[in-house]
């Protein structure tokens, strides 16, 4: 089987409904079968990355720290959209550290997340055989 | 609902006998599945049952068998990061089996 370039399209804040852990779930299923996996965070999806999250008053599981092993899994390519940020408030600092490890690079630590404009993400979902939105 | 007695306790399992409630492992509830899955524990499956319940503890994951390997092979040496290695300890899949006796849940992606 040829090797598809799979992104995932992710809109929805983390809690609230079941869109963003189904979406996790759904990538790291994919990742197992070697797939070329992308990551994309838009709108209020860029709040399933924050830091420090809390969801004791929800009573709903913080899967945060699951993204943390999605670079064990091989998916190291997860774009932020930079307006979404701005447009709540945030930056690249109030996010994750996301890291890979480069085996080109003796296996030295990199920074899975790029922040994107707008136009640069229209141009990655273009690239990608297959788009999920969740 | 189906569950297994351990020290005097009754604690649940689903249906394929994975533990419901994480939080009730202990050691010795390890055992008790272990031996419904005919394993022998040993040092060498100690280690890899500890490995998993601290990545489960730091990821909220089962990993997949692929993930599992390498990372074992990462932290214990590339002798035991090996689905040879595993496979042995573990014969009906390391992943699987091996999360069931720790207490995780069965592994997302694994069917």
């Amino acid at each position: 089987m040829a090797t598809k370039k799979m992104l995932y399209l992710n809109r929805r804040a983390p809690y609230g409904s079941v869109y963003a852990l189904e979406s996790l779930e759904v990538v790291l299923i994919g990742a197992a079968f070697e797939q070329d996996v992308s990551l994309a965070f838009i709108d209020d999806g860029v709040f399933q990355l924050l830091k420090g999250q809390n969801t004791t008053a929800v009573g709903m599981k913080n899967f945060s720290p699951t993204y943390k092993a999605l670079g064990d899994y091989d998916v190291r390519k997860i774009y932020v959209e930079k307006e979404s940020l701005e447009a709540r408030g945030l930056s690249r600092e109030d996010l994750l550290d996301l890291t890979y490890e480069d085996e080109n690079e003796g296996y030295a630590e990199k920074d899975s997340i790029q922040v994107v404009s707008r136009t640069d993400m229209a141009g990655i979902i273009e690239q990608n055989d297959v788009v999920f939105s969740f | 609902m189906s569950s297994i007695e351990v020290a005097g306790k009754s604690l649940e399992t689903d249906e394929e006998g994975y533990l419901l409630n994480l939080a009730e492992w202990t050691e010795d509830a390890a055992k008790v599945l272990a031996a419904a899955e005919n394993v022998n524990m040993t040092e060498a499956h100690w280690e890899v049952i500890n490995f998993l319940r601290e990545y489960y503890d730091e990821y909220q994951i089962a990993p997949a068998v692929r993930v599992l390997t390498k990372a074992i092979g990462k932290k214990l040496g590339p002798e035991k990061g090996n689905s040879k290695y595993l496979y042995e300890l573990f014969p009906y899949g390391p992943a699987k089996q091996a999360c069931k006796i720790a207490g995780l849940p069965k592994p997302t992606g694994c069917v």
